[in-house]
């Protein structure tokens, strides 16, 4: 037990000893990016993030390390792909040290994406308690290579601290309100993509799932962001309606 | 006791660890720990109490009536060997009964009555956290340190698990309030997209319209909500009545 409980501790300090910075949130969302920046340095990576999924694989970012990196932990909800996505469905870490190999033809879209913004290996270690499941962890790093057994471990131990974090946020929330500030976090930043989701399962007369991947095919074919769609489809700038151009 | 078999032993041992299993039972696992206990013993019936989570301490399972007689007793008059283990957190060992008068005036008397001569108490403990205490009851059977060691291990290895356990109850059912807190959110927004979008209206505008029907009927609004969006690919009715 000590050794697991030293390295607990270690991670604890390393989170507690992280600057908070001017536009941390509140409570639990500014805790966990602290913990992805901590967690960024002690694993030599480049960038960390934290997401929560939320029902069917929907949602979505809680923290990054940098700001540089919310587009790059957000990338796979764009995608509806990624290692964050399987580590979470899956409950075990999904270790991909080289980008440019493998994980061409396991996630088509999703590495070629990652590759193109300079990032060579990613790391996901899914979020759970039990048979319950939050989320998942992701690290990455702009050159290729394993973690070390030791790193391992230490990002094992910090999923388990942003597990207790979610957790106790939870346990001092108002009933039926999510942990401060994950709720504007996680739901508020995309308000317009659920709209967009809403808007175009009316206009083609299909279910929110289909929604959401018409959405998502029409991001990737045009090449551009999946939030910045979907606030064009709530501005009713772009419409499914008459096929989408 | 001190003539138990290691292959007797190890069974025991693994029984008592086992409680990641997936309709584990608290109750049913400590029953099964007082009857495991129990038979370690030629003669003895063993009762067990855990605390709350403001500490109060509430009888839990027992290998027989007479054991949880035994526990009942000490809890209803507030003095006894499983109390005195408890606030310890040390073992209390081969305590005579008939002369115990003067340290349990209470349950001494009545235990001798039911029948018992000696007592052993065990904390329940991990670490600094004691989370209750078990009691073996008997004839005059003498504990070795062995013996004690023993008890006092299958006593420790079924705290982890009671532990666990707790931890991930606890858990399992934190993932499930924030998943439905942020799941409301997100069906809110899907919804207001579908009223603009059959409306003809503004999110903000869809959102009004959720909220006052919402409010005519006496509904919540993450239920209404809940409604529209399970109601795809019909269109929401937010006139009526």
């Amino acid at each position: 037990m000590a050794p697991v409980d030293e390295r607990a501790l270690r991670v604890a300090r390393l989170i507690a000893d992280e600057p908070s910075r001017p536009g941390d949130h509140h409570g639990v969302a500014g805790n966990l990016r602290r913990l992805c920046s901590a967690a960024g340095r002690a694993l030599s990576a480049s960038g960390a993030g934290l997401s929560v999924v939320v029902g069917d694989r929907m949602r979505g970012v809680a923290a990054v390390s940098e700001p540089a990196y919310e587009p790059v932990e957000e990338l796979q909800f764009t995608l509806g792909e990624g290692p964050c996505l399987d580590a979470f469905a899956t409950r075990r870490p999904v270790l991909v040290p080289d980008l440019s190999a493998a994980a061409m033809w396991r996630w088509p879209g999703y590495a070629t994406a990652l590759h193109g913004k300079g990032i060579r290996a990613v790391f996901a270690f899914p979020l759970q308690i039990g048979a319950a499941r939050l989320g998942a962890f992701d690290v990455f790093r702009d050159e290729p290579g394993p973690l070390t057994a030791d790193e391992f471990r230490d990002a094992l131990t910090f999923a388990d601290v942003a597990v207790t974090t979610l957790l106790d946020g939870q346990a001092r929330a108002a009933p039926g309100a999510a942990a401060d500030g994950l709720d504007d976090e996680v739901v508020g930043q995309r308000a317009e993509l659920f709209q967009a989701q809403g808007m175009v399962a009316v206009q083609l007369g299909i279910s929110l799932a289909d929604a959401l991947a018409r959405l998502r095919a029409y991001a990737y074919a045009e090449d551009r962001a999946l939030g910045d769609v979907a606030r064009d489809v709530v501005a009713r700038r772009v419409s499914f309606n008459s096929g989408p151009s | 006791m001190s003539t138990v078999s290691a292959e007797r032993l190890a069974t025991v041992f693994v029984d008592v660890a086992d409680t990641l299993v997936d309709d584990f039972d608290v109750v049913e696992f400590l029953q099964m720990l007082t009857q495991h206990v129990a038979a370690l013993f030629d003669t003895g019936e063993v009762g067990l109490m855990l605390a709350d989570h403001r500490g109060r301490l509430t009888f839990m399972a027992a290998s027989d009536e007479s054991a949880r007689l035994m526990e009942l007793f000490q809890l209803q008059y507030g003095d006894g060997p499983c109390l005195d283990a408890f606030h310890t957190a040390r073992p209390v060992t081969n305590v005579n009964l008939a002369g115990a008068a003067a340290k349990w005036p209470r349950f001494a008397p009545r235990a001798v009555q039911a029948g018992f001569e000696s007592v052993h108490a065990f904390p329940l403990r991990l670490r600094k956290e004691v989370i209750g205490a078990m009691g073996v009851f008997g004839s005059a059977t003498e504990l070795d340190g062995a013996d004690e060691n023993i008890v006092q291990a299958l006593a420790d290895v079924a705290v982890i698990g009671i532990l666990q356990e707790r931890a991930i109850r606890r858990g399992e059912v934190l993932t499930g309030q924030l998943q439905g807190a942020l799941n409301s959110r997100v069906v809110i927004e899907q919804a207001k997209g579908i009223v603009a979008q059959a409306r003809s209206v503004s999110p903000d505008d869809a959102f009004a319209l959720i909220r006052d029907f919402a409010r005519r009927h006496n509904r919540r609004l993450s239920e209404v909500a809940g409604t529209i969006v399970a109601g795809l690919p019909g269109l929401p009715d937010l006139d009526g009545r």
